[in-house]
Order: C-alpha cells, then sequence, then structure tokens
C-alpha cells in the first residue's frame, strides 16, 4: 500500500533530523516495519531507492527490522504470534484477538556522516 | 504503477533496475582492467550473525562472459552495520579484485560515520496534523466521519440520501476526495449542502493535511455534522488518519463476501460497516451473514448496518448513529468548554 508516501515520510524525518543533529550523508537507514502494519518490503525498498535520489539519503542502504505480528486472545487471556489481522488464535482458535504488536512502522535510526 | 502507494511496484523497473534490487550496487574493477557493477539481493536481519558464511555471486563481464563464485563473508556485521563490504573476490581465473565503496575509494579505518538514533513513527507528519485537526473539531462540537470503501459501493447515492435525510436537523458539510472530477462534489452541491473537492491527482488517499486545509475553506459551522468521502480505495486510506471520529466502511453487496479478508486492514480501522445496495440480495448469490462474519473476524468490534439507498432499507438505523455522534461531540464540547 502507499509505500511512495511512506518513504517520503521516512525522507522528511530523515531531512529533519539532519537539521537538528548536524549530518550531511545517510549511509544506513533502519526502519522498524511490523509484520501487520501492510506494508510491502519490497514496493519500500523501491520507492525508498526512488524518492532519496538527490537527497542527503542517496544510495543509503535501507534496512528492514521485521518485528513479529503479536495479539491478545480473549479467550486464552494471554499474549499469541499472529500472521495477519485475521488469523484466529492459534491456541483456542477463537477470532476474539486484539492485535498489540506488529503494526508498527519507524525509524529507529540512522548511519550518518 | 500508482506514483503514490507502489501499487503494482513488483513489476516495476526505474532505469531497468528490478524492484527486487534491495541492496545498493557493488562495483568492481578487476585486476585486468574491466570492471562490473552487481547487486547483492540477500536481505539482512537486524540482529544477527550472518546464518550463511558463504553466497554467491553471478558477475556478468562486459566481454559477454559469465562466471559464479562463492565466497566467504568474514566481515563482522557488529549490530550496526558498518557494512565497510571490505571482501575479496578471488576468481576461477586467478584474477583478484576488491569490492570498492559507492565513494569509488578504499580508505581503511578512516570514516566519519556515527548513529543517530529517530525513534519515529513514518506518519507521525500525518499524524500531528490528524492531531490538529481532531483537536479543532473537537472544540466546535464537529462530529467527523472519513467513509472509505472500494470504488462503486455507493458511497455518494448514500451520501446524497443521507443529507436529503438531515436536511433541517443537522448541519453538514462534505469533502470529497477523487483522484480526478468534482463530480461527486457537484452531486453533493445539488442537495444544498457544502462540498469541497479535493483532488488527490496520482494519490490514492485524504491526508490529514489536504483535510485540515478543506477544513479551513469550508468554514465549518459549529455543532455540525462533517462527512469525509474518501477516495474509493480499500488500502491506503486506512493508514491514514485524518482526525474524524470514526472511519466507516461501506460494502456493497455486489462485491464479495471476502472482501474484509482481502482487505483485512480497513476493516480492522473501521468501526463501523455499511452493506450497502441490500435491496439487491434477492438477485444475488452474496450472503450477507457471511461478509458480516468475516468482517467480524478482521474486527470483533465492528458494528454493522444493513442498508439500501435505494429502498430506504437500515436508513434510520444510521441516521440514528450519526445523530448520537453528534450529539456526543456537541456534550463533550461544552464539558471541555466549561
Amino acid at each position: 500500500m502507499h509505500e511512495m508516501s511512506l518513504a517520503e515520510g521516512v525522507l522528511q524525518i530523515i531531512e529533519d533530523s539532519a537539521k537538528t543533529q548536524n549530518f550531511s550523508r545517510v549511509k544506513t537507514v533502519w526502519l522498524e516495519i511490523g509484520q501487520l502494519a501492510g506494508v510491502e518490503i519490497e514496493a519500500m525498498k523501491f520507492c525508498f531507492d526512488a524518492v532519496t535520489r538527490d537527497s542527503i539519503a542517496q544510495d543509503a542502504k535501507l534496512e528492514i527490522i521485521a518485528t513479529p505480528g503479536q495479539a491478545w486472545c480473549l479467550h486464552c487471556a494471554e499474549v499469541v504470534n499472529v500472521q495477519a489481522l485475521y488469523d484466529a488464535c492459534p491456541k483456542c482458535g477463537s477470532h476474539q484477538v486484539q492485535v498489540t504488536g506488529g503494526n508498527e512502522m519507524r525509524v529507529k535510526e540512522l548511519d550518518v556522516e | 504503477m500508482c506514483n503514490v502507494c507502489g501499487c503494482g511496484a513488483g513489476e516495476t523497473t526505474i532505469d531497468g533496475k528490478a524492484v527486487e534490487h534491495g541492496h545498493g550496487g557493488h562495483f568492481h574493477v578487476h585486476a585486468d582492467g574491466t570492471a562490473h557493477d552487481h547487486d547483492h539481493s540477500h536481505d539482512h536481519d537486524h540482529n544477527h550473525e550472518h546464518a550463511q558464511a558463504k553466497h554467491m555471486h553471478y558477475h556478468l563481464h562486459e566481454d559477454g562472459s559469465s562466471h559464479e563464485h562463492v565466497h566467504d563473508h568474514l566481515h563482522g556485521h557488529d549490530h550496526h552495520h558498518d557494512h565497510a563490504h571490505d571482501h575479496s573476490h578471488s576468481h576461477a581465473d586467478g584474477s583478484v579484485h576488491y569490492g570498492l565503496g559507492p565513494a569509488g575509494a578504499h580508505a581503511p579505518g578512516l570514516s566519519q560515520s556515527r548513529m543517530v538514533k529517530i525513534e519515529q513513527d513514518i506518519l507521525s507528519k500525518n499524524d500531528s496534523y490528524a492531531n490538529d485537526n481532531r483537536a479543532q473539531l473537537a472544540e466546535h462540537g464537529i462530529f467527523a466521519l472519513n467513509l472509505v470503501s472500494s470504488p462503486g459501493s455507493g458511497k455518494t447515492t448514500l451520501l446524497v440520501k443521507t443529507i436529503e435525510a438531515l436536511n433541517g436537523q443537522l448541519k453538514l458539510a462534505v469533502i470529497e476526495g477523487d483522484q480526478q472530477t468534482d463530480n461527486d462534489a457537484a452531486r453533493i452541491r445539488a442537495t444544498g449542502a457544502p462540498a469541497l473537492q479535493i483532488n488527490t491527482g496520482k494519490g490514492c488517499h485524504l491526508d490529514a493535511y489536504m483535510v485540515g486545509k478543506a477544513m479551513t475553506q469550508l468554514q465549518l459551522a459549529d455543532d455540525s455534522l462533517l462527512l469525509i468521502e474518501n477516495v474509493g480505495n480499500l488500502v491506503c486510506p486506512a493508514s491514514f488518519d485524518l482526525g474524524e471520529a470514526h472511519k466507516v466502511a461501506i460494502l456493497s453487496v455486489t462485491e464479495g463476501e471476502d472482501k474484509p479478508l482481502k482487505y483485512p486492514d480497513m476493516f480492522r480501522a473501521a468501526d463501523l460497516m455499511l452493506l450497502n445496495k441490500c435491496d439487491l440480495l434477492p438477485y444475488l448469490t452474496f450472503d450477507a451473514d457471511l461478509a458480516v462474519a468475516n468482517a467480524r473476524r478482521v474486527n470483533p468490534d465492528i458494528k454493522v448496518i444493513r442498508t439500501s439507498a435505494t429502498s430506504g432499507e437500515g436508513m434510520n438505523e444510521w441516521l440514528d448513529w450519526i445523530r448520537a455522534g453528534c450529539k456526543k461531540a456537541v456534550d463533550r464540547k461544552s464539558i471541555d468548554g466549561r
């Protein structure tokens, strides 16, 4: 979905922090992308390459930290791992699960100079 | 490809490079003076030791010949990936070359790099605009709904009927989102309600900034209803908070019962699902109960109303739901305002 907008968001965050942190080139960008965030990693890499052209992040490497999908099962009363938003609880099969983790998309850190 | 969301990016290339080339290219100069580029397509996990110590390189030389070789990855990969990639390549023909960095120079030990902690949500910019919108709406007691669906679900017709039914009871305004044309805003304006069309151009969703601008331009009345009809798209609008009180997903019975499973993000983000065009059910094989069950699989808390703009089925329940929301917004304003 909308990976181009997300990549532009990443670049904006980089450019904002370049001003405050005083750097002129970004070598590596670490993104934390949850398994349930709805972000297609390959599309993200493609869009990142496209939007960072002629920016301080040109040729920067994009490293993705994938975080697993987790949900709270109301029946089991515990945190379980889920692969998708519509997954049933792997233990009891209930769909009464609330996603608790794995939907994050954030810029974690940068390797800069 | 959709320029904004990257839909269909899998088949797309830029400058002839396929999308799958995630890593920056490596540039090699051979001892015999020939040079070539190649891309690494291996993925790195973050906190890791390299699981495989060896990997394959496939080289295509300028003279047209090619070779494959396996080499050991001996670089240390500390936590922060200081990727110097100083692996030397031993070729079958006996020549040796060094992987050169992007700067084209090998400078051992020379680096001014440092790590900068960011820890910022990618959507934080949008979210801060959305929070501004939400605060402004709350201050004026305005109840805002973000209507999302696939194209052709009957959103605009339902809106027109809704506006006609609420005429004289509630002040309301409409923001219409479409890639092109202001046909929808014109349809809304025909009912007498103020409507503003946002054309997103190549964009596939409305964002909070656009909506904030539109809100200012519309000069929304206090204690009113704001209906935002998003771009017909079940994917991208799910992630973009506009500052609305609720997302309302509209699914028409001429679509598939499994749409909530196919587009789970949207049905999870919505608080209400309108199962629309229900007057057509006798002519279709659509299983309405299954559609509702599928929506609840994705979002156990989702409220469902079966509607038909044509027959009027469910319209009262939908209108009551809107009125209740508006009353709540007004009540909350007077509490907060005290």
